[in-house]
């Protein structure tokens, strides 16, 4: 999976996913579940805005310092004796891995959930050496086994299946002969999934943050995977977004509050890990080898632009909980593995305006999202950024800034700008009968198949206002 | 009082009457009204598609607009508001522009903030009989920070009972040009709009933004709905 997930249309992407009831249900569902958890979280630690606050502060200081930060995690990365690799593009990082799969002769790789490999689309690379992977975050699995669909969400990333398509999927493709009880569901996969951890290689995960201070990866799961993932297998791989990173366990904590309270609404989730380098000799368990991949893939660029401020993002998705737009498209219209506001200013960044130049217009502005950040991510003003940028380098419909133009030149000059309401009011109360046009005209007809038109008073207001004495 | 209107170009053209209200309220409340004729539209339409460049001829028109007096600038729309209150950011590759954007927005009130908090009542001697659900705009709510003064100024008009729907503070999908570069989306997200507020039976629909009205009243008219759409300032005029 790389991190374009299709190559239908955008408008013809949504139209697929708006017919799907099911989908639609599900999302509408978690969606709202999510976000009134979140809500009690954040109410029920009290002093939330202090908390975003300081969330941003901390992730500010890291992406001013960044050079330094990262200088230091691979000193302490290596002095507890791991080794560090800086990938400035995907290639680079997935050319890496590939290196250890053949040095290692790997026939099979573990991995728990990780977007950043997904970005640089690493399940391919390993599986065109021969080697098996197997998600084992219960999500990530799903999505595999079912012929790897896109996944919907960041965090919940079959969150568009529900449990009677995941019974079935089971049923199809992994001789499950249950219910479509979540329990029953998962204990199968469990099991299913059990001598895979044990014959493993190599163990592959990405990472929520790195401490700096320690050469310490953290991850945040529910489900214990990612501990087997990282214990089991000779060697552990683990991915990381080069932004990734907190000075010491002083911010871990609060980004990891902020993080599990604003993606699943519990103040902890089942597991935080933290593994600090190989296993040491007196250790029973863990890896003999441990490699950190620091990818960059755009990120250093987006650093030195003015949408350095999606950096600050910590991936807990409350953003994509809250969008009204995500709401009725589901992730999987975006096109992308990033969805939802965060994937509508990511894609492009990342990915280009070739593949992801209408994510920035799937959303009406309403700021819900700039509410429930915990890292104050003004997303909507980066998504009006996007549009700006699109306009200035021409990639937006010449009808478009044809049409703008005029208007902005009327809107200018105050003498045309006069005729115009009053020319338009009587036009207006002249044409709509009914809440409709007798023609179709271009975008009023697409707007008005859900909707009628006003009703238009008649004469203009500023005509009215100088008769009135 | 004297007081600048500033009537947006939705309310101008075709719901001069919410505009005609607004002037005759202001007046009812001791303000005097001057209508500055300079004025056009606060631009949104291109700049929430991102034109800024070419949209500041336009903007600095409408700062030297309201340039002719220093008297508070009132408007009966949220959206309207909000995008003259980012004026100094757009234009902050001209400092002496921007400063002038500044006071500009320093001055500007949407209607229901100028009521309660400059006029200092939230009692205009209002009557409407009957049930209704208020839609809080995502430009009031979430751009101005303007949450409480509708509800103050509408649960003082005698006769009206106030309505909670689900989702209440979700927007209603018209987002400006998303209405129609992206209509699917928007015409999903008014549907759900306009289905909870259906499910509690309403006589009225109420805002204090224009534009959400006249998107969410389309869906209504269109659904053939009982419920009549009323803007704050329609309310606020019933005796």
């Amino acid at each position: 999976m790389s991190m374009k997930t299709s190559k239908l249309k955008f408008k013809e992407r949504i139209k697929v996913q708006m017919k799907d009831d099911f989908m639609r249900e599900s999302v509408a569902n978690a969606q709202t579940r999510m976000y009134t958890n979140r809500q009690i979280a954040a109410d029920k630690l009290g002093n939330w805005e202090q908390w975003r606050e300081m969330g941003m502060d901390i992730r500010d200081h890291v992406l001013e310092n960044l050079d330094y930060y990262l200088h230091q995690l691979s000193e302490n990365v290596k002095n507890n004796g791991g080794q560090v690799f800086f990938a400035r593009t995907a290639s680079d990082a997935t050319n890496y891995v590939e290196s250890i799969i053949k040095a290692k002769n790997a026939k099979k790789v573990v991995k728990s959930k990780s977007m950043v490999t997904e970005e640089i689309n690493l399940n391919q690379i390993i599986e065109r050496n021969g080697c098996e992977v197997i998600e084992t975050d219960l999500g990530e699995y799903i999505l595999q086994v079912d012929d790897c669909d896109p996944p919907s969400h960041i965090v919940v990333p079959a969150l568009h299946k529900n449990r009677y398509q995941i019974r079935d999927i089971f049923k199809d493709k992994i001789g499950y002969e249950g219910s479509e009880d979540p329990e029953e569901l998962t204990r199968y996969v469990r099991d299913y999934i059990r001598h895979d951890f044990l014959q493993a290689d190599i163990g592959i995960t990405g990472c929520n943050f790195a401490v700096a201070e320690s050469g310490t990866v953290t991850l945040v799961t529910n489900e214990g995977n990612a501990r087997l993932a990282t214990s089991l297998p000779k060697t552990h791989i683990a991915v990381m977004g080069m932004e990734r990173i907190v000075p010491t366990f002083e911010e871990l904590d609060i980004v990891i509050s902020l993080l599990c309270r604003s993606a699943v609404g519990i103040p902890l989730t089942g597991y935080v890990t933290a593994l600090t380098g190989p296993r040491e000799e007196e250790n029973l368990d863990g890896p003999e080898e441990f490699h950190l991949v620091i990818v960059d893939n755009g990120r250093s660029d987006i650093l030195g632009s003015e949408f350095r401020d999606i950096l600050r993002c910590v991936r807990c998705a409350a953003c994509v909980n809250t969008c009204p737009a995500y709401r009725h498209i589901g992730g999987q219209s975006y096109g992308s593995i990033y969805s939802g506001p965060i994937g509508a200013v990511l894609s492009p960044l990342l990915g280009g305006y070739d593949d992801f130049k209408d994510l920035p217009y799937a959303c009406s502005l309403c700021r819900a999202c700039h509410d429930v950040c915990p890292v104050k991510i003004p997303l909507s003003d980066l998504l009006l950024k996007h549009r700006q940028k699109m306009g200035e380098e021409k990639i937006t419909p010449l009808a478009e800034r044809a049409a703008v133009g005029a208007f902005n030149i009327i809107n200018a000059h105050p003498l045309l700008w006069d005729k115009t309401v009053k020319i338009g009011a009587t036009v207006a109360s002249g044409l709509i009968r009914n809440g409709k046009l007798p023609l179709q005209m271009g975008a009023i007809s697409e707007w008005t198949e859900a909707r009628d038109l006003p009703q238009p008073d008649g004469q203009s207001f500023r005509s009215w206002f100088k008769n009135r004495n | 009082m004297k007081v600048n209107f500033f009537v947006t170009c939705l309310c101008d053209t075709v719901k001069a009457e919410v505009a005609k209200k607004t002037v005759m309220l202001l007046e009812q409340l001791g303000c005097e009204v001057i209508f500055p004729e300079q004025q056009g539209c606060c631009g949104q339409p291109s700049l929430n598609s991102g034109y800024i460049e070419s949209s500041k001829p336009a903007m600095k028109n409408l700062i030297k607009a309201f340039e002719c007096n220093d008297l508070p600038i009132v408007t009966p729309a949220g959206s309207c508001a909000a995008s003259i209150k980012r004026y100094p950011e757009y234009l902050a590759d001209e400092p002496e522009w921007a400063e002038r954007a500044q006071q500009v927005a320093d001055r500007l009130y949407e209607l229901t903030q100028f009521i309660v908090n400059q006029l200092g009542t939230v009692n205009v001697g209002a009557r409407l009989e009957g049930r209704a659900v208020y839609h809080p705009s995502c430009s009031l709510i979430r751009k101005l920070n303007v949450r409480e003064e509708p509800l103050a100024l509408l649960a003082n008009v005698e006769g009206l009972e106030m309505l909670p729907i689900e989702n209440q503070e979700t927007c209603c999908g018209f987002g400006g040009t998303f209405s129609v570069k992206m209509a699917d989306i928007s015409a999903e997200m008014v549907k759900e709009k306009v289905h909870h507020i259906s499910a509690v039976e309403p006589d009225y629909l109420i805002g204090a933004d224009i534009s959400c009205l006249v998107n969410i009243g389309g869906r209504i008219s269109r659904e053939g709905k009982p419920i009549k759409v009323l803007h704050i300032v329609d309310v606020l005029m019933s005796r």
